[in-house]
């Protein structure tokens, strides 16, 4: 039985668990001399609900992660089992098989040994489905009983419930949380079996960026693998040439919107420019591609630079800093528009012009707000992957120049995660290293990024 | 109804003065038809219940009512005989010869030297370092606010006390080297010690600038003030000299509100 059918047998049973906890209390309420009770019915009867239904779900979540496990240890515990190849690839397409065909989700097999499993598995996956259903129940009755058995009229339901809701609130934040740790986790696995092939010395200092993913996997090239080449084209792509456009640009429609826009003008163009950030990167990407690297291209050409290459990290760094503007401006406008209408005045009183009041007096106020937004959108940039992709080519090329093809981070990560190598190949694994990396950097950046932008909050309340 | 002006009012130098001024919100009328002569040498308190319209009037000695899109002000206001109001009238100077002082302490988040050196910096008041310095330190003095901070000068402004925070404002202000120093309410966010140092400072700079200060509290303006003008639902009841305004009043409002009938 699968867990949804599981989940849905609690909800029933937490259905009958409420209608049967509020006829209670109903019935409390009415043998009460003042009709009156602690809590309402209805929470009584959320209280034995929420009694019924959580332990279930806390034990479907565990039981779907075990279960599939007892199962196999079943299955290898029957005769047949002897018969098994010892381990590795042909001994689980085997079992996979067979399991298939007891759940009905394939017809035949290819392998005839797997029919020996089919039997073994139908008895072990419905023994303990019965097991599951019987848990289930059983823990879903006995909740059920447990808060029944604590209804009385001055029973605080309400207050029960009020923190029983408290903690399934707790436990959904938790989950991004633990998903983020469950990443860096597994990165820092991978990553360690990276650095064991490959010294991390040679993979942060070297200059030359060049996996080969059909080279020997025993004995990799440690000069093949410097990453420097790949970490400088990230950074002059999504930081020196993306925050050239998307500084000014953004610092300036943040001035603007908020210091000299009339209101009707303001209500059109702050959403306008908000709708930015919701155009899908792989459309910026096209754009860069087909659009702003041809033309650089052209340009560079007409102006007899030589080398001029279709994919440049100069079309890639523009579009990208267009991308991030509207980051960098709604920080900006946000932390503008929180400098106290005192100062201002009070600089306008001094005689000062509205742009000397900008320059010397607004700006500098809301400067944390302004630094932070920056490096939000700096760590937003560097993780970027789609506009690289299509704009910016994947050849590894240390330069200075930005009219020459550059890769990143990101982009490397997807090549060498897609390419051919097998998965336990250092070329592959590289990708984790690098995921890694770029993982402590933007963490980095968004946890200054914050911290600045607690104390500026600070500063004003 | 007109505003009655004591007879034994005989200033002659007015250093501002306002002719039939009524001043706009939108629809609403906050100001109206105002005349009033604020004279070079004295401080002119302006009191009334809350609402009234003092700060607002007070706002339009220098314009900032400019930065409130719907404000518009009818009228004449006269700095020296020029028309404040007149087109072609250069705000930013208006507003250099003509300061103000806020309600609220809101010095700039930079330290106490630049706060100082922020006005006589845009208007181009010191040729090099040393004047600036120089600015700095007679603005302070003036202010009585030196001997308290000389040693801490890169200090952040607002790090200082709410008290001290309304005296390095008023010595930003001076710094400028205005004629004419508004204040709306300088004393409502402080403590009576506090307040009993900005009233001697005003005492102090009472003579070689023209102060106009709104007060709510009445002692406050018998005790700072020479000429009082009493502000009531957007019209000026009634202005003379202080001693005759609190010792002598023509019109019953003008009785009741110092009496405390209300306000």
């Amino acid at each position: 039985m699968s867990p949804t059918l599981l989940l849905l047998l609690a909800l029933g049973l937490g259905l009958a668990g409420w209608l049967a906890a509020r006829a209670r209390a109903w019935s409390f309420r009415r043998a009460s001399p003042d009709g009156r009770l602690a809590s309402l019915p209805s929470y009584h009867a959320w209280y034995v609900a929420l009694w019924i239904v959580l332990p279930v779900v806390i034990f479907v979540a565990a039981w779907s992660a075990i279960a599939p496990g007892l199962v196999t240890q079943a299955v290898l515990a029957s005769p047949a089992a002897d018969q098994l190849p010892a381990f590795g690839f042909q001994r689980q397409t085997i079992l996979n098989e067979a399991r298939a065909v007891a759940t009905g989700a394939a017809q035949g097999v290819f392998n005839p040994l797997a029919n020996e499993f089919v039997e073994p598995y139908r008895q072990a996956i419905g023994k303990y489905n019965w097991i599951g259903i019987i848990v289930t129940v059983l823990i879903a009755f006995l909740g059920g009983v447990w808060a029944f058995l604590r209804l009385k009229p001055d029973f605080a339901a309400r207050n029960r419930v009020e923190k029983i809701v408290m903690a399934i609130l707790l436990g959904a934040s938790l989950v991004a949380i633990l998903t983020t740790l469950g990443i860096f986790v597994s990165l820092v696995f991978e990553t360690i079996r990276f650095f064991g092939m490959v010294n991390p010395i040679d993979f942060l200092f070297g200059t030359h960026w060049g996996p080969d993913p059909m080279a020997n996997a025993a004995n990799p090239d440690p000069t093949r693998y410097g990453a420097i080449p790949l970490f400088w084209g990230t950074l002059f792509i999504g930081a020196i040439i993306a925050m050239i456009v998307a500084i000014p640009l953004g610092l300036m429609s943040a001035i603007y919107l908020t210091q000299y826009a009339n209101p009707k003008l303001r209500a059109w163009v702050k959403p306008a420019l908000e709708i930015l950030a919701g155009v899908p990167t792989v459309v910026y990407g096209y754009f860069a591609a087909l659009t702003i690297a041809p033309a650089i291209r052209d340009f560079a050409i007409s102006l007899g630079a030589s080398s001029a290459s279709s994919e440049s990290a100069l079309a890639a760094g523009l579009v990208m800093g267009v991308m991030i503007i509207p980051f960098v401006s709604s920080m900006a406008d946000d932390s503008i528009a929180a400098v106290p209408q005192a100062m201002r005045d009070g600089s306008l009183a001094m005689g000062a012009t509205t742009n000397e009041t900008i320059r010397r007096v607004l700006v500098p106020a809301a400067l944390p707000g302004i630094v932070a937004g920056v490096m939000l959108a700096v760590s937003r940039a560097i993780g970027e992957t789609m506009i690289v992709v299509m704009a910016a080519s994947t050849a590894a090329n240390l330069s200075a120049n930005p009219l020459e093809s550059m890769t990143t981070v990101t982009v490397q990560i997807v090549a060498m995660l897609t390419g051919e190598g097998s998965f336990d190949h250092p070329a592959t694994l590289s990708a984790f290293a690098l995921g890694f990396v770029l993982f402590l950097v933007t963490l980095g950046l968004n946890f200054i990024a914050l911290r600045v932008v607690k104390r500026f909050r600070e500063a004003y309340e | 109804m007109v505003t009655v002006v004591h007879p034994n009012l005989t200033d002659t130098d007015a250093k501002m003065s306002a002719r039939d001024v009524s001043v706009f919100y939108g629809e609403k009328k906050a100001i109206d038809n105002v005349s009033i002569d604020i004279p070079t040498k004295y401080v002119t308190a302006f009191i009334g219940p809350s609402g009234c319209g003092k700060s607002t009037f007070l706002r339009t000695l220098n314009r900032m009512n400019d930065t409130i899109p719907s404000a518009r002000v009818e009228g004449e206001i006269m700095l020296d005989g020029e028309d404040i109001y007149r087109s072609g009238m250069d705000v930013v100077q208006l507003r250099a010869r003509v300061g103000m002082v806020f309600q609220k302490p809101n010095p700039f988040p930079k330290s106490i030297y630049e706060n100082i050196a922020y006005g006589p910096k845009i208007h181009g008041l010191a040729e090099s370092k040393d004047e600036l310095d120089a600015v700095v330190e007679k603005s302070l003095r003036r202010a009585g606010l030196w001997e308290e901070v000389k040693d801490r000068l890169q200090d952040s402004g607002t790090a200082l006390s709410g008290g001290q925070q309304q005296r390095l404002c008023i010595a930003r202000a001076i710094a400028v080297d205005p004629e004419v120093i508004l204040m709306d309410e300088p004393c409502s966010a402080l403590d009576p010690i506090a307040t009993a140092k900005i009233e001697e400072l005003i005492d102090d700079l009472n003579g070689r600038y023209a102060i106009v200060i709104v007060t709510h509290s009445m002692q406050q303006a018998a005790r700072v003030s020479q000429r009082t003008a009493f502000f009531h639902l957007g019209k000026m009841v009634e202005y003379g000299r202080t001693s005759d305004i609190f010792t002598n009043p023509l019109e019953q409002r003008t009785q009741d509100y110092i009496t405390g009938r209300y306000g």
